[in-house]
């Protein structure tokens, strides 16, 4: 596991449950889409986030030193759950090689949202963390 | 824009509200508004001010069984949203208010009937661009009394439907048409919740919830429109028992609602096991 996004999931086990929802909107509040530069809409169905009922995408830029950069579109404006979840992948995540990413595991979802998470929902969001560490994956096998 | 909830022919217009009476509302100590969601993240993300938060899944399912609260668990929300049995209980939520009639539904088993929802719900709210705060409102709390659960009026068991399939009653499919073929075990772009059969009961007819509405608001559609979809377009008579369904019972809550109180359906019941029970369940009739 990163070593950022561990911290964070042990900063979120020490919270309580208004403490922990209250972080999670600060995340979704800080939530920055994918820039034009990156992709446009209509965005490709190649990066859509499977099972995850927002309408997420995700991608990740390869740097030359091979660190990604994570970027997230969030179609749904009610999907806050997913933009909070895309806040922290790319704050703890992004910066670093491509092989330590893909080192997550989708279940940091039930670590960060314990309460704020319903079946349906939790599914979703774990497809999130599969994705990205999907993306992750391939970039760390990508040599060129 | 929408006709006047008043001018659009429902047999029980009482039961829905416009965002203006809301708005004109949100201040009655009277009126206790809750919005009920999916994410759960969205009440605190901003809601109308005044509003309540009630999750469907933390305090209105038993936390053990898939079943509901108890009277006690009933009595202890209303009381921590300060709501006496005077109190009119005014729902909305996301997803075009799938939760907010789940809610309200929840609410009529045990006998609350001073209830509404709010026509278009949440996204209806933000397109109007109205007032939203993250302020948890405080009541004070109260002591409400209320009946055992009865859950006979309002909510049907596999054991109902099975009953209701030998007397060949009406029974609506609210899930989308894929889902009705059996040719995906859920809604597009969800998950899947597990069902490991797919289709539908037998003698269904697929009326997917969204017919219900207008796309642009999520306000509910006149009378009129409602009925040509119903009782012509698919042959539902208002005076037959009629069961709803959908995957865990919160789009049919919806059709339920529109049914109920907008149609005037004399005997309609929501089937909340629906497809993650029936299409799980050995050996029962599935049609595709």
């Amino acid at each position: 596991m990163p070593d950022k996004l561990q911290q964070l999931i042990d900063t979120f086990q020490m919270f309580d449950p208004a403490d922990r929802t209250s972080m999670l909107l600060s995340y979704a509040d800080q939530f920055k889409e994918v820039p034009a530069s990156i992709a446009t809409r209509p965005f490709p169905k190649s990066h859509q986030i499977p099972q995850c009922e927002s309408d997420a995408y995700a991608w990740a830029q390869r740097h030359r030193d091979g660190t990604l950069k994570l970027y997230f579109a969030v179609e749904n404006p009610s999907g806050i759950s997913a933009k909070a979840l895309a806040a922290i992948l790319d704050k703890t995540l992004s910066g670093l090689p491509a092989s330590e990413i893909a080192t997550i595991n989708a279940d940091i979802v039930e670590k960060l949202f314990r309460q704020n998470i319903s079946m349906g929902k939790g599914i979703g969001l774990m497809s999130m963390v599969q994705a990205v560490q999907a993306l992750a994956k391939a970039a760390s096998q990508d040599k060129s | 824009m929408a006709t006047p909830i008043e001018q659009r022919g429902y047999a029980h217009p009482e039961a829905l509200v416009s965002t203006d009476w809301v708005e004109q509302h949100r201040n009655d100590p009277n009126v206790r508004l809750v919005e009920s969601n999916e994410d759960t993240l969205l009440y605190s993300s901003g809601h109308v001010p005044g509003a309540v938060h009630v999750d469907w899944t933390s305090d209105l399912n038993d936390q053990l069984r898939r079943d509901y609260i108890t009277r006690e668990g009933f009595e202890a929300l209303m009381s921590r949203i300060g709501a006496t049995k005077d109190t009119t209980v005014v729902f909305y939520g996301d997803k075009n208010n799938w939760w907010a009639c789940y809610a309200f539904w929840v609410f009529q088993l045990f006998g609350h009937t001073n209830a509404k929802v709010m026509d278009g719900g949440r996204v209806k709210w933000l397109k109007e661009n109205r007032a939203l705060s993250r302020d948890v409102p405080s009541y004070a709390k109260t002591q409400y009394k209320a009946p055992e659960r009865h859950d006979l009026p309002h909510r049907a068991y596999r054991d109902d439907v099975f009953a209701h399939l030998k007397k060949q009653g009406q029974l609506v499919d609210v899930r989308s048409p894929e889902e009705y073929a059996g040719t995906r075990m859920h809604m597009p772009d969800y998950p899947n919740e597990g069902a490991l059969r797919g289709g539908h009961i037998p003698g269904a007819k697929s009326i997917p919830w969204a017919k219900a509405i207008n796309p642009d608001d999520g306000t509910f559609k006149p009378a009129d429109e409602l009925k040509k979809l119903y009782c012509e377009d698919n042959k539902l008579s208002p005076s037959k028992e009629t069961v709803a369904y959908c995957r865990i019972g919160e789009r049919s809550s919806h059709t339920w609602f529109a049914l109920k109180y907008l149609l005037g359906f004399e005997n309609v019941r929501n089937y909340d096991g629906s497809w993650t029970e029936w299409g799980n369940m050995v050996n029962v009739p599935i049609e595709k």
